[in-house]
């Protein structure tokens, strides 16, 4: 297992196929590989964002994401998983995660994959802030709305 | 006893701090502290609680030495 959250811009393709050919040295027992990858958009809630700003709690995060990890080991008796994260500064089209995990069979790497990215979503101490050319604006979760920042 | 408190994203600029040690009386709980610190009731309702960076329910009873973390719902991903 592998989870590395990122100051730097990365290039999310070449880490999963570093991680399956040098971490997993190729594993033939291996027939399915599931990729997540969720990018920076240049709209949100039908206002355009010119960059994002990701904040984390350095101290829980890696062991939140371990932990979810494990638990769609056990659940899905996948092989392996690698989790990847941006903070800091993000520009439209930049990758903010990379979820990956391999299996023999894809039922379980298909599934694997969405319930780390789903729990990653809803409980990892991740915030972002958008700036939409005027400001940073806090966001909330999809079904509440923006608090306003004074900062510009 | 003494207990560690941060704050993170919108609670921290709402707050204007991130860390402050702070003296307790015995057998806090993590809503008891909530209510002491956080009067906006809005975000006081809304806060997430991690003790010693796992997320905990807010009758948790604290201890001597906790880190207690309070931040908005999360937004990652």
């Amino acid at each position: 297992m592998k989870i590395e959250i990122l100051n730097d811009k990365f290039d999310p393709w070449e880490a999963i196929v570093e991680y399956k050919r040098n971490d997993l040295q190729n594993n033939p027992s291996i027939g399915a590989s599931s990729v997540f990858l969720g990018t920076v958009r240049d709209f949100n809630d039908d206002e355009k964002v010119e960059s994002l700003f990701l904040e984390h709690y350095p101290e829980m995060t890696e062991k939140y994401l371990s932990q979810l990890v494990n638990e769609a080991i056990k659940k899905h008796k996948i092989i392996d998983g690698l989790v990847i994260h941006r903070v800091g500064s993000l520009k439209p089209t930049d990758p903010i995660v990379v979820v990956a995990t391999w299996s023999e069979h894809r039922a379980s790497a298909f599934d694997a994959t969405r319930d780390i990215m789903e729990s990653l979503k809803s409980e990892a101490p991740f915030w972002k802030k958008e700036n939409n050319g005027k400001g940073f604006k806090w966001i909330k979760p999809a079904d509440s709305s923006n608090i306003e920042n004074e900062e510009s | 006893m003494n207990i560690c408190v941060k704050y993170f994203a919108s609670i921290r600029d709402e707050m204007g701090i991130e860390t402050k040690n702070i003296q307790v009386c015995e057998d806090l709980s993590v809503n008891d502290l909530l209510n002491q610190l956080i009067k906006n009731e809005s975000i006081a309702r809304t806060a997430l609680v991690a003790v010693n960076h796992k997320y905990v329910d807010r009758n948790f009873k604290l201890k001597d030495g906790d880190e207690v973390a309070f931040f908005p719902p999360v937004t990652g991903g």
